[in-house]
């Protein structure tokens, strides 16, 4: 088993395989509202491939990032809700 | 169907606000639109609704033209997006904040508010500008819309006060008396011309030409800027008949959005963008405000302001064809002159007394065909 | 900007999905200078990609050994945002431009799912087919959740035969599609051992689910942190508890590069000829793009079109193949009128902006619901409510527009600028 790379998400330590996309992890450690829509609707991954933009979050302070395109890195500081 | 008192031909801004002033007077009015209301000129554009003096004209006509829609925003849906957040002019060095200090006095004789910001002033106001500008020039009361929109709402209420829509039409003749459209001839006893940049296709010598703009427009970042944010340099841009030129113009949308203009430049109806200039466009904007080169863009697009010699709009009868006139060539203004021109269209049309001097704006003043000026 | 940002080569390939991974080692076997970028942090496309390549199907696993043996350049994290003259292509990375000049370009940029609109499917845990499996292969976990697999076309029947191998439990796999003509589509892969073979190996993979033709999602709603579904099936309505639901309604080909590059495009396919030859010069396509066809297909039109794009003479017939199994395709798994009345007035078609279906008026084209609306407006640009809208309201395609991909407006401003200075 490799090690497992750590991440926060709104503060809190989540872990994930080394590998893993952001959402995938995001989605294992039971996040499912990634952004709020317009009309505050919680929204998360659809296509998995970047197409929706429906799972974007802040990454490291950068504004929607898809984070079905990125792959988990150790500290990363991940922000939802934007 | 009866037979209208007056045809418009064109549903862009101006023309949806001319059939709106004259439904309004108890006219019959048929509006008669190529493609769909708004999707001209009106769809491409800012948005801005800002009092301009680079000319006496011009200054009435824009000032007239934002209390008009002073007095309508309480009715406006929300689609319209109208925020009234101010147009902050910014300068660059003390000359330009000479300038600003000479056009507060201009505005100020006017009555309309305006007040010089100095440089310490201006970062609170916009903190995203970069530091050392000189000062600026804010005047609260203009604002900013969704011009598709506005269109649309103005030609609903037309509608709504008994004028005929007609959408998906190109009218493929016109005189004083009647147009010709695919679907047949519709008479009435006086046709405006408001097509837009079309307007010369209609009606031969009109001196419009398109003059070709590109936008930018950002995912969403609130509270990135307040106010719409010029150079005073923006003139110069726009008064530039010849060369491409860029100016910085940046909007905050109510989405949170920022939009990004402006360039100018002369290519006929060409659609390819020109990569080079829109490049220029966003180094002069982030020269100002630095942080808009982290933007996300999502999109850009152009557009075809209906420009003439002068810079000032053709609106008034035809002194060649009897029953014919014109509301065409509002160039980078239309959005905010569109009420304006409607009621001098109205007042003209019906003999009331001019709310503006219209002697400005008489379409044949020039009596050349703008391919003699632009050439 | 340093000069590390322009790339020079012979064969730039767009996508690294099969048609893109094949393409690149046709190139190199011609000799050319080939360049492949995607997207995604890894090359495979749709199908292989996955987190852990011993999970991939051998014939994956070879192409991507391949690739890695090739010498192609492999670039990944990158978005192709424009085609600013023959010859060029700019590509977004991490924020950053890079220019990469070309003598061919292959395009081989696959295809999105079809989405459609009905209540609730704007919900979390609510995703596309393509989607969850996209999820899983990236890593995301489905062991013992409940999930129903919906919509139509033969990616469901895999989707839901991978999710149960992760030890999710299927509920069922509700087709559109009425059986007979499903069952008349899998009559004709007896022509076509391999795909038969498929076929029977995705069955297998979760024999106690049931496969329900003739059977779709109405709606879907939150019930604490599960989902109740409710399904019918044309005559009956009832409801099923699940944790996730992926509901799909097929493939469309992805042309906004190729429109962008000015490739004539027919029927929603980018036209090809028998080397994989767009209208324009220098410019080919290989795989989703030109129909709807699959992986085996991609392969083979990659193939051509990498060897072609090289200079080579090469010819065959796997567009041609390509475009009569995506005939097939769209006969066996048209979508039922049902399907436009299951959005009410205010559900959500435009996901990107909240535009509900009752703010669009009938007989408005793409253009007019766009500005009108703001549908297609944000960050998506339409990618997910066109096609949605095309079916719903028989809209035709809206123009692209530059960017391609949403990039930095720094990045927009310097990457013009390098053209001024070379015009
Ligand atoms: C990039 C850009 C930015 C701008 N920013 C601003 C701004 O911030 N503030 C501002 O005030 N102004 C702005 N403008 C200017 C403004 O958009 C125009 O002045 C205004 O939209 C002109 O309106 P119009 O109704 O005359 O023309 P259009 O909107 O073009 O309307 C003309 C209509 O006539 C129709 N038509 C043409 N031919 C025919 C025919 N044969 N039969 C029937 N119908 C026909 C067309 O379909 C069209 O709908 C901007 C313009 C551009 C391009
Ligand atoms: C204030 C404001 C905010 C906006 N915000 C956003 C936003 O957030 N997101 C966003 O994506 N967009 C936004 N827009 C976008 C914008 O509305 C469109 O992209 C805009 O209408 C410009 O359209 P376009 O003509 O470039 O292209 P499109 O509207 O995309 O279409 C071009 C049209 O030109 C027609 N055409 C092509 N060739 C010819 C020809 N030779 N003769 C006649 N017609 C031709 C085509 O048929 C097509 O309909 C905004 C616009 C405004 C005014």
């Amino acid at each position: 088993m490799p090690e497992l790379v750590e991440f926060t998400v709104d503060g809190v330590t989540c872990r994930a395989a080394p590998g893993t996309s952001l959402a995938a992890a995001m989605l294992d450690a039971g996040v499912t509202a990634f952004r709020r829509s317009r009309t505050g609707e919680p929204r998360g991954p659809v296509c998995g491939m970047g197409i929706c933009f429906e799972c974007r979050v802040a990454i490291d302070g950068i504004a929607h990032r898809r984070a079905c395109l990125e792959p988990v890195r150790a500290g990363m500081t991940v922000r939802t809700g934007e | 169907m009866s037979r209208p008192d007056a045809i418009v031909v064109g549903g862009g801004i101006v023309g949806a606000a001319c059939a709106r002033e004259l439904a309004m007077a108890g006219l019959g009015v048929t509006l008669v639109e190529a493609e769909f209301v708004g999707g001209g000129a009106t769809a491409a554009g800012m948005g801005h609704i800002v009092v301009m003096d680079d000319s006496p004209p011009q200054f009435g006509l824009t000032a007239l033209s934002r209390a008009l829609l002073d007095e309508l925003a309480p009715a406006l849906p929300a689609a319209v997006e109208r925020d009234r957040c101010g147009t902050l002019w910014v300068a660059e060095d003390e000359d330009q904040l000479v300038a600003a200090r000479l056009k507060a006095a201009a505005y100020g004789d006017a009555k309309v508010e305006a007040s010089v910001v100095d440089g310490a002033e201006l970062p609170r106001l916009e903190p995203g500008l970069r530091p050392g500008l000189a000062g600026g020039l804010l005047v609260p009361g203009d604002g900013v819309v969704y011009p598709p929109a506005l269109a649309r709402w103005l030609a609903e209420d037309a509608r709504r006060l008994g004028a005929a829509i007609r959408e998906g039409e190109p009218v493929t003749a016109l005189d004083g008396r009647s147009v010709m459209t695919a679907r047949g001839r519709i008479d009435a006893a006086l046709v405006v011309n408001a097509a837009g940049a079309a307007a010369p296709i209609l009606t031969h010598g009109l001196p419009i030409v398109p003059r070709r703009g590109h936008l930018v427009i950002t995912d969403r970042h609130p509270g990135f800027c307040r106010h719409q944010v010029l150079e005073l340099g923006y003139l110069k841009s726009a008064h530039s008949s010849t060369g491409a030129s860029v100016a910085f113009n940046v909007q905050p949308r109510m989405t949170g959005q920022v939009l990004i203009g402006s360039s100018r430049e002369l290519v006929g109806w060409n659609r390819t963008p020109n990569r080079a200039l829109l490049g220029r466009m966003l180094r002069r904007a982030a020269d100002f405000m630095p942080a808009l080169a982290g933007l996300s863009a999502i999109r850009s697009w152009i557009g075809f302001r209906p420009a003439t010699p002068d810079n000032l709009p053709l609106i008034g009868p035809s002194s060649r064809i009897d029953g014919l006139w014109i509301a065409a060539g509002h160039e980078g203004l239309g959005i905010t002159t569109a009420l304006g021109t409607a009621r001098l269209l109205g007042d003209l049309i019906l003999g009331r007394a001019p709310s503006l001097d219209p002697v400005p704006f008489t379409p044949d003043r020039s009596g050349e065909p703008a391919a003699a000026v632009h050439a | 900007m340093s000069d590390a940002s322009v790339l020079e080569t012979d064969v730039a390939i767009v996508g690294a999905g099969p048609a893109g991974i094949a393409a690149a080692v046709a190139a190199r076997a011609e000799g050319a200078r080939t360049l492949l970028l995607d997207s995604a942090p890894r090359p495979g496309g749709q199908i292989w990609r996955h987190r852990d390549p011993a999970q991939l199907p051998a014939s994956g696993r070879r192409w991507i050994e391949r690739l890695s043996g090739s010498g192609a350049e492999w670039i990944h994290s990158a978005n192709a945002i424009d085609l600013p003259a023959p010859g060029v292509l700019i590509a977004e990375r991490e924020g950053r431009a890079f220019t990469i000049r070309w003598r061919s370009l292959v395009i081989a940029t696959g295809a999105t799912e079809r989405l459609l609109p009905f209540p609730g499917w704007t919900l979390p845990n609510v995703f596309g087919v393509g989607g969850l499996q996209a999820l899983l292969k990236a890593g995301a976990s489905v062991a013992a959740r409940r999930v129903i697999v919906a919509g139509s076309g033969p990616l469901l029947l895999p989707v839901a035969s991978s999710l149960a191998a992760a030890g999710a439990t299927i509920r069922l796999v509700a087709e559109q599609a009425p059986a007979l003509r499903v069952y008349r589509f899998a009559g004709a892969l007896w022509s076509d051992p391999v795909r038969l073979a498929q076929a029977a190996r995705y069955r297998a993979g979760f024999r106690r689910a049931r496969y329900r033709c003739g059977t779709w999602i109405v709606r879907v709603d939150p019930v604490g942190s599960a989902l109740s579904v409710t399904l019918t099936d044309g005559r009956r309505i009832w409801t099923d508890r699940t944790d996730l639901v992926a509901v799909g309604y097929g493939l469309v080909p992805d042309v906004r590069l190729a429109r962008l590059a000015g490739c004539s495009i027919a029927s929603g396919c980018v036209a090809v000829d028998r080397s994989q030859r767009t209208s324009v010069p220098s410019v080919f396509c290989a795989g989703e793009p030109t129909g709807i066809a699959g992986a085996d297909s991609a392969v083979a039109q990659g193939r051509l079109a990498g060897a072609a794009a090289a200079g080579a003479r090469r010819t065959g017939g796997a567009a041609s193949r390509a475009r009569r199994f995506a005939a097939r395709l769209d006969r066996a798994f048209a979508l039922r009128p049902d399907l436009r009345a299951l959005p009410d007035p205010a559900t959500i078609v435009c996901r990107c902006e909240d535009v509900s279906l009752g703010e669009i008026g009938e007989g408005w084209s793409a253009r007019q619901i766009k500005l009108y609306t703001r549908a297609g407006m944000g960050p998506c640009q339409g990618r997910v409510c066109q096609p949605a809208l095309e079916f719903l309201r028989r809209t035709g395609a809206d123009a692209v527009r530059l960017p391609l991909f949403p990039a930095p407006v720094g990045l927009l401003a310097d990457h013009a600028n390098r053209d001024e200075g070379d015009s």
